[in-house]
């Protein structure tokens, strides 16, 4: 029997049954739907967490004192010290793969104009953050290499501070506030940024000149960090080993010490957050998966019911010239009707569930080609996996007794 | 010299049911030619399912060979005998067989859909051919459910002609029928002797014997008599003769 005339069959076949093919269908439509939500929330929330880092600066690297763990024994990296501002200099001086570097110094503390006060910090850093941290200067403007030489107290600060500080809208630049006891000049005002995917509060910021910060207010003469962007960002590793052979040099470490400082770059961040996005899009997708495989079985056992119950059509056709081939193929086509029918409903359900948990939760969702097509493939698979033992066994019935079965 | 149309020769068909060997069919032989109607007739028991189930190539015989319109059957493959079945058989059983929901059309086409060689409209063409000639011009597309045994037999007796089989194989074709629709059937076979077809009529009602060209008897799987009927009665006449049920 040729495809058309087969799928003629099993098309009539299944239309005798309209009630059961459905339901049999239903479960493959809930198993595809579930894994086509699931997912497009997964992909969708990695894709977000993906575009909040590189805006952050994919290619940014972050250089703390000390190494991870000393003697087994793990610090807090702000008590070590062994980054200097030499080592910042050296860096500055000798690296050739290093677009941008700052030092950074944080203080933490409490804001004070006037009547308004807010806790806070002061991070010191250079003029270059800002090219780093890819963040502009919306009002007045940022502090300058002077500025820095002379360890001015001046600070360009984010929104959140404004707000809090000058909460009649009156322009801060220009003013002069306090951080702690110190007084500083506003300078500047920070684009808005919002919060970032850890739920930072990026404005939330102040910036000063890192002498400012490590003279006048910490009293130190070490720097707590240093944050640097590599030229190309495909080269990240490389200017993390060239960091890191310019401080072995200057901290005159012998081939056998370690590190006493560790490098890490946004890329690995990156990594590890898609890393822990993807498991949970995995684990998600096995969930919805499962269901999927249950639709499977529920198309075997009505298939099983069916060939039991066409017991006499089989010895019939048999009986008049059907080879066990052809009956197999034509059950093998009911299956493959149901689930590959039951996927392209499936696939709709789980674009239409998709599009309701953005209208409803406005999360992040991405229905990407690669997990239609793959939900579709599944589905084939699963009819003929599914499909294939019953047809197979009505394939191998004996025509003698399938005609006079009762 | 009439064409040979099955030609059996010891023909022997055991079957093994535990330890015991049953001897269905202990070697029989006879020649079946072009035009003839036999009905072959015997007891439960007495092997006539076993020797319709072989004549038919759904089973092979343990010993002994079958010829089919020339061919040897035995040793053929299942797929062969679905084949040989498909071109040069005809089957009608005692329960019609037709498949439920399904209009007359389709249910006479089936044979032809396993024939590739048959396009869908010549499928078309020659079921509505062979339900008029059954006299069921009318009712080309009435459902199986929506139609009398009668009807449904003569379905069945279409589907059988439908591939212009060399023989037809009637298993107690009117053994679920009443009398006088088993009469209107029995005329039905008588029309298509008349017009030449070859027929095997396996039943164990003996008075069917008497409207058919030959009688073979099966006792105990072997062949007790066979015997050429000279005074063949009309069908038709009797049926005419029958009281139209009005109840």
């Amino acid at each position: 029997m040729n495809i058309k005339n087969l799928l003629k069959v099993a098309l009539k076949a299944l239309n005798n049954n309209k009630m059961r093919c459905f339901l049999t269908m239903l479960g493959v439509i809930i198993g595809v739907g579930a894994v086509i939500a699931m997912l497009a929330i997964g992909q969708g929330s990695k894709n977000s967490i993906k575009a909040q880092i590189s805006e952050m600066g994919s290619n940014m690297i972050m250089i703390f004192p000390g190494a991870e763990n000393r003697g087994g024994v793990r610090q807090s990296s702000d008590d070590m010290q062994t980054l200097k501002p030499a080592d910042y200099e050296a860096i500055v001086n000798q690296a050739t793969t290093v677009a941008h570097i700052t030092p950074s110094v944080t203080s933490a503390g409490q804001w004070i104009n006037g009547n308004n006060n807010y806790p806070s910090q002061l991070q010191g850093v250079n003029s270059e953050f800002l090219e780093i941290r890819q963040r502009k200067v919306s009002q007045g403007e940022m502090f300058t290499e002077e500025d820095v030489k002379r360890a001015a107290k001046v600070a360009v600060i984010g929104k959140t501070l404004v707000d809090n500080l000058f909460p009649d809208g009156s322009n801060p630049v220009g003013k002069v506030v306090r951080f702690g006891s110190i007084p500083i000049t506003i300078i500047g005002v920070l684009d808005e940024k919002g919060y970032n995917t850890m739920g930072q509060d990026q404005d939330n910021i102040a910036l000063a000149p890192y002498t400012t910060v490590m003279k006048r207010v910490l009293a130190t003469d070490y720097l707590q960090g240093m944050q640097a962007s590599a030229i190309d960002e495909e080269q990240t590793q490389a200017t993390i080993a060239e960091i890191t052979d310019i401080l072995r040099t200057q901290h005159k470490l012998k081939e056998t010490d370690p590190d006493n400082f560790t490098i890490r770059s946004m890329q690995e961040l990156a990594e590890m957050i898609s890393t822990t996005s993807s498991m949970m899009t995995v684990l998600l997708a096995a969930v919805a998966g499962i269901s999927l495989l249950v639709g499977g079985i529920g198309i075997m056992n009505i298939m099983i019911v069916s060939v039991t119950e066409r017991t006499r059509e089989i010895g019939l056709r048999m009986s008049i010239g059907a080879r066990g081939k052809d009956i197999m193929m034509q059950f093998l086509i009911e299956a493959i009707i149901i689930s590959v029918t039951g996927g392209i409903l499936g696939i709709l359900l789980g674009a239409f569930t998709t599009w309701m948990i953005y209208a409803i939760a406005h999360w992040p969702v991405v229905i990407e080609a690669s997990s239609v097509v793959l939900s579709f493939v599944v589905c084939t698979v699963i009819g003929i996996i599914f499909g294939f033992y019953p047809a197979a066994k009505a394939s191998n019935l004996d025509p003698i007794e399938a005609i006079r079965y009762e | 010299m009439q064409k040979e149309i099955i030609k059996i020769e010891k023909l022997k068909r055991y079957f093994k049911v535990g330890d015991e060997t049953v001897k269905a069919l202990r070697g029989i032989s006879f020649t079946i030619y072009e035009g003839e109607f036999v009905t072959i007739m015997g007891t439960s028991g007495s092997g006539k399912s076993t020797l319709l189930n072989t004549l038919g190539c759904l089973d092979t015989p343990t010993a002994g060979d079958y010829y089919l319109d020339g061919i040897n059957v035995r040793g053929m493959g299942k797929n062969e005998r679905a084949r040989i079945r498909n071109r040069k058989i005809g089957f009608i059983f005692q329960n019609y067989n037709l498949l439920p929901k399904t209009t007359a059309l389709e249910n006479v086409e089936l044979p032809l859909l396993y024939n590739s060689a048959v396009s869908a409209k010549e499928r078309a063409v020659r079921a509505e051919k062979c339900l008029r000639e059954v006299g069921l011009g009318d009712r080309l597309n009435h459902r199986s459910n929506q139609m009398s045994g009668g009807q449904q037999q003569r379905v069945a007796i279409a589907r059988a002609l439908v591939n212009n089989p060399v023989i037809i194989l009637a298993d107690e074709a009117t053994g679920n029928l009443d009398t006088r629709t088993s009469f209107s059937i029995l005329t039905l076979f008588q029309k298509l002797y008349r017009e030449g077809k070859t027929i095997i009529f396996v039943t164990h009602n003996p008075e069917i014997a008497m409207y058919s060209s030959r009688n073979i008897l099966l006792k105990d799987g072997r062949i007790v008599s066979d015997e050429y009927n000279n005074d063949i009665k009309s069908a038709e006449e009797v049926y005419n003769s029958l009281p139209v049920d009005n109840d």
